[in-house]
């Protein structure tokens, strides 16, 4: 074999291609054609081999460089204090949870129809829907969804059949990126959205569910038991979109006789990535366990009498059931819900505690030091837990701008909901040090 | 640890998993006590037992760096192992959806080249990287089909239509959209029946999906006329690119006539499937429905990267802007590819299917006698006439240390197995497959009752799906246990 250079970058082969040139004389040889084109004559011959004009490929060393470099060129909350909540959360991520999940026997298996070799999966699943019915106080849970603002529209969609009604009445209090996902999916079903406001007045005699956030997008908590009333006397489901963390100390949903709960698991072990992968929590009563989306796992013996789990009621699903399936979701966010699992282990019921403590107190804190800069005032009185809008003397665009100044990521401008309010969020990440400097910086605007 | 233990049985009080700071700041008063839990009943367990724990599970699982993991439509190829670096890099894991959008230029920039590579190996306009996961996608492109045609004034059209071998999340997801979904058959060869079409497609009709090539791992010849029929009656085709695996660098949807085409990046583009997701479902558009994709898309404005929002757009489908650790790895993916390489990988995996139909259809029935493309379907039906299921085949397949492929689907076909080797796999690996799956062939009808008893081999033994449904156990509870500690 000669080794010019020139031939050597041009045949420089991909470590994912196995199949050397002798491999593929052989194999076309036994297939009986003469060239690998052939394999592709069904393709009408003016549509085979485009031109795509794509850029030379660049090898692993260099890739890791020009990717390093766009890493790089974003701020990483590593470096930076952040505020930022509404939705995504930044909270301690203990390194174990990434070993486990780093181990390829789970992440490069998939759907575990074959449950022979899947107990992996399958049993890790059937933990984490056990233990997201501890925190929530729920009687069952599935395998985990998309993320918590299509868990929402899911609940709905299964209230309305369940209810067998097409109206999902919406609190004005819930994430408005939750109330957004919502419209599209109910506009998809022809489900109209009703809008209600705090004091839950305005709820249709004639809808299928109310769906509140507990604490609310605004970082309160909502008279929930009243809702739950509310929805209840008209004959409709309560859908509760939960913060998994604030469960550590406050009541679960379960305990006010919720009927669905959802919410986002993203702060359950899982890094924020820019929005995603993020994983959908749902949990419901028991007897509605047939009418719920997404994979189930149950517990079973085998031949041999040894315990086992597999996918359960499978008949609920798109791949069985087709248009008659409760959902059409089908690939979710399983490894994702396996951090949940190792992450939830982890802490265990002390860890958990201490988490929502750390965020609870840090939050108060900082909310009080806030309160005292003159021009600022909280813009609610209601209780919180790690999220509070504060109102500020300028717009709170030019209040993150001077923060960010100082390596500080600010909270949400949310002035279009409320006059100059920012709406501000601190866990157990942010420490003393980062609270005083935000309260110095928000002195100094 | 004890095999068959779960989590509250190696639970202890006092035990826990990981460390925690102190409070640095004074205390606040608690809430008040109505709005406090009496209890928290959760494992409490030590780091290295958590960690012997979810070891031994992860043995009992099988992937595809455990072997050969020939799942038809899934398209189990391997997966870098750098691309998980990559993706952990703290700039791309520590980023908060909010943050203003200068401190995400880097991120920003890598979602905008994957939306034009994307679309580029399409032939599409436009493409949205929001849906996070095939169904999703597909959910996505319906939402814009039924937004196209109310934007023309054309509400009558409420019927998807699709063809009998299609995925079961095509027509859940046109019920999700509420639309009805009508089924084309197919015809003798596994295409698509252009008169059954020609009588179905009227102006009621939406749009017709296509799997291209389809879950039988064919390419439909006719695709032109196909799409030129759609079109002529004023309906849309859109394409489920699940098997995009087959075509990449060969043909382009967008070219092919197709409007939209929804893809699967833990598919095609070798990220991994994490036991069921994360994945990465987007959707590409050509300029007739570019402006009713789902917002954000990621806009080149001179150079500074911004999130904008379609003009038409069908709204939000997720919380942020899709599943974005999963496009990093696509575009690594993506980016150590050429056009040589791209074209490698369509080709390689047409030569391993084809390489493994030619060396099995001896020995089992093959329902459709033509090149295949990325997969090829058999029938258990020669086994079956031997009372041997294909389940049990697929079984019997476990104890070979293989991984089965997909059974009884598409449904067209009886007692099918759709087998899809990839291109990450060797000659020497499917001829491993090929001489179990000869050897299974030949146990059908000399040993059957070995495969009705099969696996033997693997942690666990066929499992009672019955009792799993009767008597539904789908939790632990922590109460009435020994070590809860009361």
């Amino acid at each position: 074999m000669t080794c010019r250079t020139e031939r050597m970058t041009d045949t420089m082969p991909l470590p994912y291609l196995p199949n050397t040139e002798a491999d593929r004389k052989a194999m076309l040889r036994d297939i009986g054609v003469d060239s690998v084109d052939e394999l592709f004559r069904d393709i009408p011959e003016e549509f085979r081999n485009p031109d795509l004009s794509l850029p030379p490929p660049l090898s692993e060393l260099e890739l890791k460089k020009e990717l390093g470099r766009l890493a790089g060129s974003n701020v990483s909350l590593d470096d930076y204090a952040c505020f930022l909540g509404a939705g995504s959360y930044r909270h301690f991520i203990p390194s174990v949870v990434d070993h486990m999940i780093s181990r390829s026997e789970f992440y490069t298996a998939y759907t575990p129809y074959q449950a022979e070799v899947s107990q992996g999966t399958l049993q890790s699943v059937y933990e984490f829907q056990s233990l997201i019915c501890q925190i929530t106080g729920m009687e069952v849970s599935n395998a985990g969804m998309y993320d918590g603002s299509t868990s929402a529209a899911e609940a709905a969609m299964m209230a309305c059949a369940i209810k067998n009604r097409s109206k999902v009445a919406v609190l004005a209090s819930v994430n408005p990126t939750y109330r957004e996902v919502l419209d599209t999916y109910s506009r998809g079903k022809d489900l109209p959205l009703v809008t209600v406001e705090s004091d839950g007045d305005g709820l249709p005699a004639d809808c299928a569910c109310l769906i509140i956030q507990q604490p609310n997008f605004f970082g309160h908590f909502e008279p929930i038991e009243s809702y739950v009333r509310k929805a209840h006397e008209v004959g409709a489901l309560i859908i509760d979109i939960v913060d998994p963390i604030s469960l550590g100390i406050y009541r679960p949903p379960g305990d006010y006789d919720v009927d669905i709960v959802v919410g986002e698991g993203q702060s359950l072990g899982i890094p924020m990535s820019l929005g995603g992968p993020y994983l959908g929590l749902f949990a419901c009563r028991k007897d509605y366990v047939r009418r719920m989306p997404g994979r189930i796992i149950g517990k079973t013996v085998d031949v041999d009498g040894n315990p086992g789990y597999v996918m359960t009621l499978v008949t609920r699903e798109q791949y069985i059931r087709r248009d008659r399936a409760t959902s059409n979701i089908c690939t979710s966010e399983s490894l994702m819900a396996l951090a949940a699992t190792v992450y939830l282990s982890a802490l265990g019921k002390t860890g958990l505690r201490r988490v929502a403590e750390l965020c609870y107190h840090k939050a108060h804190y900082a909310a009080r030091e806030i309160e005292k800069i003159k021009g600022y005032s909280l813009a609610f009185s209601q209780p919180f837990f790690k999220e509070f809008v504060v109102r500020c003397p300028v717009p709170p665009s030019r209040i993150n701008k001077a923060l960010l100044k100082e390596k500080i990521i600010g909270g949400l401008d949310v002035s279009h909901l409320v006059d100059d309010g920012l709406l501000l969020c601190v866990t157990e990440v942010n420490t003393k040090q980062e609270i005083d400097r935000l309260v110095k910086t928000l002195g100094a605007v | 640890m004890k095999r068959h233990e779960l989590l509250p049985d190696i639970s202890r009080p006092g035990r826990i998993g990981c460390t925690l700071p102190d409070l640095d700041v004074p205390s606040s008063e608690m809430p008040s006590e109505e709005l406090l839990r009496e209890e928290l009943e959760i494992p409490e367990v030590s780091e290295v037992d958590l960690v012997r724990y979810f070891t031994a599970l992860s043995k009992l699982n099988y992937g595809v760096d455990t072997g050969f993991y020939p799942l038809g439509s899934c398209t189990m190829k391997y997966n870098p192992k750098w691309h998980e670096d990559v993706a952990r890099l703290p700039g791309f894991a520590a980023i908060h959806p909010h943050q203003p959008e200068e401190s995400l230029q880097g991120a920003l920039e890598l979602m905008f080249r994957l939306q034009e590579y994307l679309s580029q190996v399409t032939g599409m306009d436009a493409t949205s990287l929001v849906p996070v996961a095939g169904a999703h996608g597909e959910l996505a492109g319906l939402y814009m089909v039924r937004a196209y045609h109310e934007d023309r004034g054309d509400s009558a059209r409420k019927k998807i239509l699709l063809t009998d071998s299609s995925h079961g999340t095509n027509p859940a997801s046109a019920a999700m959209c509420g639309m009805e979904a009508g089924v084309v058959a197919s015809d003798e060869n596994g295409d698509l029946d252009l008169s059954s079409l020609d009588s179905m497609m009227n102006d009621e009709v939406a749009a017709l999906t296509l799997t291209m090539p389809s879950t039988l791992g064919l390419f439909d010849p006719k695709i032109a006329e196909i799409a030129r029929l759609v079109h002529d009656r004023g309906g849309l085709l859109g394409g489920d690119g699940a098997n995009l695996n087959a075509l990449l660098g060969k043909a382009r949807f967008g070219d092919l006539g197709f409007d939209y085409v929804q893809l699967n990046l833990h598919k095609t583009f070798s990220t991994p499937h994490g036991g069921g997701g994360p994945g990465s479902g987007p959707v590409c558009a050509r300029q007739n429905l570019a402006d009713f994709m789902p917002t954000p898309l990621v806009a080149d404005d001179d150079g500074r990267y911004r999130l904008v929002s379609p003009p038409k757009t069908i709204g939000r489908i997720a919380t942020f802007y899709g599943n974005f650790s999963v496009m990093v790895k696509a575009y690594a993916y993506a980016r150590s590819l050429g056009e040589e390489e791209l074209k490698r990988i369509s080709e390689d995996a047409v030569l391993n299917a084809n390489y493994l139909k030619e060396n099995l259809k001896e020995y089992y029935h093959l329902p459709y006698d033509r090149i295949c493309m990325h997969e090829v379907v058999f029938s258990g039906k020669k086994q079956k006439a031997k009372g041997v299921a294909t389940l049990d085949i697929a079984k019997r397949l476990l104890d070979y240390g293989l991984h089965p492929p997909t059974v009884y689907f598409p449904l067209i076909v009886s007692e099918a197995l759709m087998t899809e080797p990839t291109e990450t796999e060797s000659k020497e690996t499917l001829d491993e497959y090929i001489a179990a799956m000869k050897e299974i062939a030949r146990e059908a009808e000399e040993n059957p009752e070995v495969l009705h008893s099969a696996p033997l081999n693997t942690p666990i033994r066929r499992l009672d799906d019955a009792r799993a449904f009767r008597q539904l156990d789908l939790r632990w509870e922590m109460k009435g246990r020994e070590n809860s500690g009361g």
